[in-house]
């Protein structure tokens, strides 16, 4: 035990880590699986996301309507959320209750029903939630980026899912995905907050460890070749404003110069909030607000690279000023990659950089939820020790690496530059 | 060893309040479990003051405050806010305008110093309203193809016409467009001020000390001009149900939103309605809405209840997200639900379910320093008692089934409803 932090594995392969936090009264656990939309082949895209769906759709102990009941009525809140590389179910509840959760979880691991009537009707609801998503126009442009950039990755599609498989996969097909990936020796149970592990470790144990070890699933394995040369693209739309999104490629989060790439991210666009359960800060004197929003070619510019398990993308996104053109907002840009790669950062602005992330890294131990979070996060891409040592690797980073990284990555001919035209009334 | 759940809620014997001399209170809870301190606030500057043909005025007066003041410019500004990974943003409603603001402790002082150059100082550079005239434009042309936002709008454009409660705070390009410099000016001489401002501040800061901290920032600002805040006019009530389709081209999916007037804050109805809502489109998914709308006929991702009760009138409305060809069908579901909702008492089980999770739910909302800093100006702003949290139970607790129905009854007419939509 070190920090109040306990790592097991039970003799199922079901991968534990549990931190006793007594600040509140309050318990939040998290499951994590290996499993999300980069696990799909074409044809069954969004099968990730539509299973994590059917999860709260009842066992034969939980039936639907009592699930969500149970939670709520002792004041709890529960969620899951489908990414890329992972899928993550959550409750967090007054510290007495949470016993109904961890039962509630141990049962789902292996007994969700997939009832076809209730496989038909969340059909319709998905359908209706990628609808919500297509009435924006960033959802649009970043689909077309996403898919352009990756041809042969399967992170090539959302994790939503294209339409065409939303309305022809079956039951099956949810159901065999289910009980290949949903297996103790695929997961991580991560729980923090106000309690004594020795006790927690022994329901955890009781309820979990009787789940047989299943084969561990195969994840795609189909890397992106290299990019040789910029690709363009556009997407119109409705509406009277026009976005242009720049992707380059980085590496995954474990690389080590996912580190000094983050430290460039922070001075070029404001630093990106880590924590999934509180804010980040303004980023109004970021090199790209000052060289972009200031001298007006755009009212908003935001950058940001995702922790995933394999390489992926760092995309900024720009709102073009409504006296701009794309290609002027772009051009301005262009000529802030082109500082970074020649001109040495200063030590200051690292110095800045760290403290910002110290700042958001303090804004997130108020919360539980958000600790918990972070004990099986980190484990998806990586492990626990990358979060705990995260401010060291940052406080390692030096001017040259910056410089190194930026012509590394920020490469011209590996990027994906997409504009959303609007029709603006002609559509 | 378990944290003692009552005694975690905020009450008398943990919360400092203090009036400054020049009317500022103050409201201060230390919580050392985190380096970090939140800052919150009200004042007396809402839209409510705008002119018709000026509306957005209180929100570009907010939205300018930072953005040069007497002693540093918008870069200078936010150039020591950022170098410390903090953050100070302001915000407008009808009534009040409001700023949140967080830090570590140690730059406390300077987020104090930053608040009140901002709230005192400000000298609205005409380079800068420029900038800040073309972002909030460009918010507008977002919002006009944004279907949710502008289902909202209409519902309250129709709900509350004639009333103030009509107008959207951030305005209409036209009336953004009529701002000049001058009335910024103007609107911040005439209506900025410590008479009924409200600051609260959490985290790991001692009680006295945040109250000397924000006596040094704000104790000696004085506003002579600040005028009084007028009177709301009396409401027109629906007479029939009024249904309105504003249409965007192009989207995949329609909003829709279904409702009504609600109680204010202070009404007795208040937390029967609230316990009602939670019934009807809130409780474990979404209620029975989210369980006729989207658990039984699959027709849309999101479909809720929700009430907003401020210092005047209120709304209590039905949102859902569906397929522009489902409209009628959702619509129809919901005004059946809110049929049954009038006609017949929630069951027992409603009712203990719901008031579980009211009780139950209370230390997670109540858990980061953001969220008990809006507890303490919720308190404060609607004159609920330092107490408030740890009687909440007892008030959650005492109220019927009768209650709920008598509460629903008196807002909600199922003939007179505003069925408002937005889609293609």
């Amino acid at each position: 035990m070190n920090n109040n932090l306990t790592q097991v594995t039970l003799s199922n392969g079901l991968q534990l880590l549990l931190k006793e936090i007594h600040t509140a009264p309050i318990i939040s656990s998290w499951l994590w699986y290996r499993v999300g939309s980069r696990d799909e082949v074409q044809g069954r895209t969004g099968v990730s996301h539509w299973v994590e769906h059917m999860q709260f759709k009842g066992t034969e102990l939980f039936p639907a309507n009592l699930l969500d009941k149970a939670i709520s009525r002792e004041g709890g809140t529960w969620n899951a959320f489908t990414y890329m590389d992972w899928t993550a179910y959550f409750e967090t509840m007054p510290a007495d209750k949470i016993d109904l959760a961890l039962r509630l979880e141990a049962d789902r691991m292996l007994n969700s029903r997939f009832d076809p009537e209730e496989v038909a009707s969340e059909r319709t609801v998905i359908i209706s939630e990628r609808e919500g998503s297509e009435n924006e126009p960033l959802f649009l442009l970043g689909e077309a980026m996403q898919q352009t950039a990756f041809r042969i990755h399967p992170y090539h599609h959302e994790v939503i899912g294209d339409k065409a498989d939303l309305r022809t996969m079956t039951r099956d097909d949810l159901y065999n995905h289910y009980r290949t990936f949903y297996v103790p020796n695929n997961a991580v149970m991560a729980v923090a907050g106000d309690f004594e592990t020795e006790s927690m470790l022994s329901r955890i144990k009781e309820l979990f460890e009787t789940a047989p070890a299943g084969n561990e699933p195969a994840r795609l394995s189909r890397p992106e070749p290299l990019q040789n040369g910029e690709v363009r693209l556009s997407v119109e739309g409705p509406g009277a404003t026009s976005y242009v999104q720049v992707c380059y490629r980085f590496p995954s989060a474990s690389h080590p110069d996912f580190f000094p790439l983050t430290v460039l991210d922070s001075l070029l666009a404001g630093p990106s909030n880590l924590n999934m359960f509180s804010g980040g800060i303004s980023n109004k004197t970021s090199r790209l607000y000052r060289a972009l929003v200031d001298k007006e070619y755009v009212v908003s510019v935001h950058g940001g690279a995702q922790a995933t398990v394999d390489p992926f993308m760092y995309t900024i996104t720009m709102t073009v000023h409504p006296r701009r053109k794309p290609e002027e907002a772009l051009a301005a840009l262009d000529r802030e990659i082109q500082r970074v790669k020649e001109e040495k950062v200063t030590k200051d602005e690292i110095t800045r950089a760290i403290k910002q992330a110290r700042a958001i890294f303090a804004y997130g131990s108020e919360n539980i939820t958000n600790q918990a979070f972070w004990l099986g996060y980190a484990e998806m891409f990586a492990n626990y020790n990358w979060f705990e040592t995260y401010l060291d690797k940052l406080a390692t980073v030096t001017t040259k690496d910056i410089q190194r990284v930026a012509n590394e990555y920020f490469k011209p001919q590996s990027r994906v530059v997409g504009t959303y035209v609007p029709l603006d009334g002609k559509a | 060893m378990m944290a003692n759940q009552l005694n975690s809620l905020p009450g008398p014997d943990d919360i400092y309040r203090e009036i400054l001399p020049n009317g500022i209170t103050v409201l201060a809870r230390s919580n050392f479990n985190s380096p970090s301190v939140v800052v919150s606030g009200y004042f007396e500057a809402g839209a409510l003051f705008d002119p018709d043909e000026k509306l957005g005025l209180a929100e570009y007066t907010v939205a300018a405050l930072m953005r040069g003041t007497q002693k540093r410019t918008f870069d200078e500004i936010y150039n020591k806010l950022e170098s410390v990974g903090a953050s100070l943003g302001f915000n407008t409603g009808v009534h009040k305008s409001g700023f949140n603001g967080r830090s570590l402790a140690e730059d406390l002082p300077l987020l104090f110093d930053l608040l009140s150059d901002s709230l005192t100082a400000p000298i609205f550079p005409k380079a800068e309203m420029e900038k800040l005239r073309a972002q909030l434009l460009t918010g507008l042309a977002i919002r006009a193809e944004d279907t949710g936002d502008m289902a909202s709008m209409i519902f309250d454009q129709i709900l509350f016409k004639g009333h103030p409660y009509s107008r959207p705070e951030d305005g209409y390009p036209e009336t953004v467009q009529n701002i000049k410099r001058t009335d910024l000016v103007r609107f911040h001489r005439e209506h900025y001020g410590p008479r009924g401002m409200v600051i609260a501040v959490v985290g790991a800061v001692e009680p006295e000390n945040a109250v000397s901290q924000v006596k040094r920032a704000l104790g000696g600002w004085q506003a002579k001009g600040q005028k009084e805040t007028p009177e709301l006019p009396p409401l027109k009530m629906l007479k029939k149900t009024v249904s309105k389709h504003h249409r965007i081209k192009g989207k995949s999916q329609s909003d829709l939103v279904i409702g009504t007037n609600g109680p204010r804050r202070r009404d007795p109805e208040f937390m029967p309605a609230s316990i009602g809502n939670n019934i009807l489109g809130q409780f474990g998914m979404m209620g029975r809405i989210g369980d006729v709308v989207r658990e039984k006929s699959g027709l849309a991702y999101y479909a809720y209840s929700s009430m907003n009760a401020g210092i005047g009138p209120g709304s209590w409305e039905v949102s859902a997200g569906v397929s522009p060809q489902n409209v009628k069908r959702a619509s129809g579901l919901i005004i059946d639900e809110l049929k049954r909702f009038v006609q017949e008492s929630v069951t027992a089980d409603e009712l203990a379910d719901t008031k579980a999770n009211f009780v139950g739910r209370l230390p997670l909302s109540l858990e980061s320093n953001g969220g008990i800093a809006g507890a303490l100006l919720n308190i404060e702003r609607h004159n609920l008692g330092l107490d408030y949290y740890r009687r909440y139970a007892e008030l959650v607790n005492e109220v019927s089934a009768e209650d709920v129905l008598n509460a629903a009854r008196k807002f909600i007419d199922p003939d007179n409803l505003v069925i408002a939509f937005a889609g293609p």
